[in-house]
């Protein structure tokens, strides 16, 4: 094993403690369970909670695969799958379907995702009332008592003022009819992902020391009205690089004339797809 | 063609590399030592202490010359190490009372057992710059004088004895430790103390001076502060007896605050507490007053509504590894939740302008 640390960092005490909280939050979908989360070598902001839920998760036959933003080569994530490279020595991939630990910033892949495989969040406020009610002993009783009118006021003045519900990202969701539930500052474009996923979802939030989780076929809703339906939303183009026309895209400023292009913000998918002789706008000049 | 940013690890690894150049400044200038640090900038090294909660001037030294004098950091440096040590038990409770004094002063009373000690303090040099550090000259030594062998018992002591302030009794329980379990809220004092404790010196003093403003007053005086050394004894079960393991230094403030009173019970001072490691009064005396201040509901008093009152916003909000954390984070990318405002913001300013129009038609 590399280095002096124990296997993937924690020491064992501590991992048995982050499993039973996972346990939990398994057999409670949608409950934000408490857990001593731990100061980790990266700071609070980082991904403390994902790193320290897939640390207790990793075996040393697991193939993980670290994504923010979409990306596998943005900094942090770069960072974080070094960082498991180094202690706990496991396999690493870039390619969605090879991975069978996922620790993602901001998105799910835009390939549908297996049985076999764990799809672990970073979480930095996993408490969807804490913008309508900043006190955690309030919003703790609100949850116990499934009192959600004041998340559907909110959605209800939105509708109000701008004509729709302004909330783009994080857009909150119910699970299995009970839990309101923080899906991490995932686009809304990917909430119908949550729903119905073969895959176990792991939530960690390691500076609010809370740990949530979706079963694999858990039934996720993104709050709505009647006459308001959810809809999940991306920019209205096709990728450049790969013309796809139903993955998330970022938007990239080209010049300084107003010229921009969209690009999978999925790097994985995107990759594959031009490997697959997908061509997109401005994908064929190079 | 547009080509994705790609390199993220060389570019990490030459950003540390350019880190580690700038650490260390001019290369012809002599380079810290570890050891110069602990012995000349022992402050910083207390704070680092105190506030990564981890006894060893010699890391705190280390920890202070790797984050390049930049405290935060240094105590989350400290933190992470501390995070890794195994945990072998616990320590009997430290006795401030027969600590060896270093300083030692009460605000309340002009002369008490023990005397007041000034030490080494700043509090009545004159703050004029000494030019003759930044030339290098060497401090004429310091008059020494034989410790006194008589005990210095607790000022609060003396007050406790006509029944002047209430009674702190030793707790029964072992408290719970704030680094091993989720904090629930309402948190009992010793755990409010434990936060406090490792809780940013800016946050709390500026917490604490905020009562004394008038937000949350608990009229403190400080009863007594005291700067030395304990011994720290430990219970080996094979052995069935407490042995010393080492000593440290600490810092420990009571405040002497308003009374309170009742039908049954007559008037009473009540009472704050701050303990730190290393010599830190700003530290202690502060927590000492929010102490204090956090203790308005077992005292009957009325919650004015007073951010040094609330618990939930003191306890969530006092830790700077955890403040800094989340604050810098929003550096990070965040590019798709970004550009999914951007898409919002878009349309509805597409929707506003096409009723504009429709409505000037």
């Amino acid at each position: 094993m590399p280095d002096e640390y124990n296997f993937a960092y924690l020491d064992e005490q501590t991992k048995r403690m982050i499993r039973r909280a996972i346990l939990k939050g398994v057999a409670v979908p949608g409950y934000q369970v408490p857990f001593a989360s731990r100061e980790m070598p990266m700071p609070y902001g980082w991904g403390t909670g994902g790193v320290q839920v897939t640390a207790a998760c990793l075996v040393p036959a697991d193939v993980l695969k670290v994504i923010d933003q979409g990306a596998d080569d943005t900094t942090n994530a770069v960072s974080i799958r070094k960082f498991f490279q180094r202690t706990a020595g496991v396999a690493v991939t870039e390619a969605t379907g090879e991975a069978s630990v996922i620790q993602t910033r901001h998105r799910i892949p835009e390939q549908a995702l297996r049985e076999d495989q764990i799809l672990v969040y970073q979480v930095p406020i996993p408490e969807p009332l804490r913008f309508l009610e900043p006190r955690e002993t309030e919003t703790r009783k609100m949850h116990a008592l499934e009192e959600y009118g004041l998340m559907h006021v909110k959605l209800y003045e939105d509708i109000a003022r701008h004509g729709q519900i302004a909330t783009s990202y994080a857009y909150p969701v119910k699970v299995e009819g009970r839990y309101v539930m923080d899906p991490s500052p995932i686009p809304k474009f990917d909430n119908p992902k949550l729903s119905d996923c073969a895959a176990l979802q792991l939530f960690g939030a390691g500076r609010e020391q809370r740990i949530y989780a979706l079963p694999p076929y858990t039934k996720v809703v993104s709050l709505d009205f009647e006459d308001h339906p959810f809809t999940p939303s991306k920019a209205d183009h096709d990728c450049d690089l790969c013309g796809a026309s139903d993955s998330y895209l970022d938007e990239v400023i080209t010049d300084d004339q107003g010229g921009r292009m969209f690009v999978c913000s999925d790097t994985d998918f995107c990759r594959c797809r031009r490997e697959a002789g997908h061509v997109g706008r401005l994908g064929g000049e190079a | 063609m547009y080509v994705a940013v790609k390199g993220g690890e060389r570019a990490i690894d030459n950003a540390h590399a350019f880190l580690a150049e700038e650490r260390r400044g001019a290369p012809d200038i002599a380079e810290l030592t570890v050891p110069q640090i602990r012995e000349q900038l022992r402050l910083a090294v207390n704070r680092v202490m105190a506030e990564g909660s981890l006894y060893d001037p010699d890391l705190a030294a280390l920890a202070i010359k790797q984050a390049r004098g930049d405290l935060i950091e240094a105590i989350f440096l400290i933190r992470a190490y501390r995070t890794t040590l195994p945990r072998h038990g616990a320590s009997q409770p430290i006795d401030t009372g027969k600590m060896s004094i270093t300083r030692r002063v009460s605000a309340t009373f002009k002369d008490a057992p023990g005397g007041q000690i000034l030490g080494p303090t700043f509090d009545y040099t004159h703050r004029l710059l000494d030019f003759t550090l930044a030339a290098n000259g060497e401090a004429p030594a310091a008059p020494v004088a034989p410790a006194s062998p008589d005990p210095v018992p607790h000022i609060t002591k003396f007050l406790n004895r006509d029944g002047l302030i209430e009674t702190a009794p030793p707790a029964e329980d072992t408290p719970a430790d704030l680094t091993r379990e989720p904090l629930s809220l309402p948190a009992s004092r010793p755990l409010r103390l434990q936060a406090l404790a490792r809780g940013d010196e800016g946050f709390v003093l500026s917490l604490a001076y905020s009562t004394q403003r008038g937000y949350g007053r608990t009229h403190a005086f400080v009863g007594e502060l005291r700067i030395g050394t304990v011994a720290v004894e430990m219970q080996v079960p094979e052995l069935g007896f407490a042995v010393e393991i080492g000593e440290i230094e600490v810092t420990e403030c009571e405040t002497v605050n308003q009374f309170k009173g009742s039908k049954t019970e007559p008037p009473q001072f009540t009472r704050g507490y701050g303990l730190s490691f290393g010599q830190t009064e700003r530290k202690s005396i502060a927590m000492a007053l929010v102490d204090r201040a956090l203790r308005w509901k077992e005292l009957g008093e009325d919650n004015s509504g007073a951010p040094a009152q609330d618990e939930e916003f003191v306890l969530a909000h006092c830790d700077n590894i955890q403040a800094t954390g989340f604050l810098e984070h929003i550096k990070l990318p965040h590019y798709v939740d970004f550009q999914s405002e951007l898409e919002l913001i878009r349309h509805l300013r597409a929707e506003a302008q096409a009723a504009r129009q429709e409505a000037a038609e």
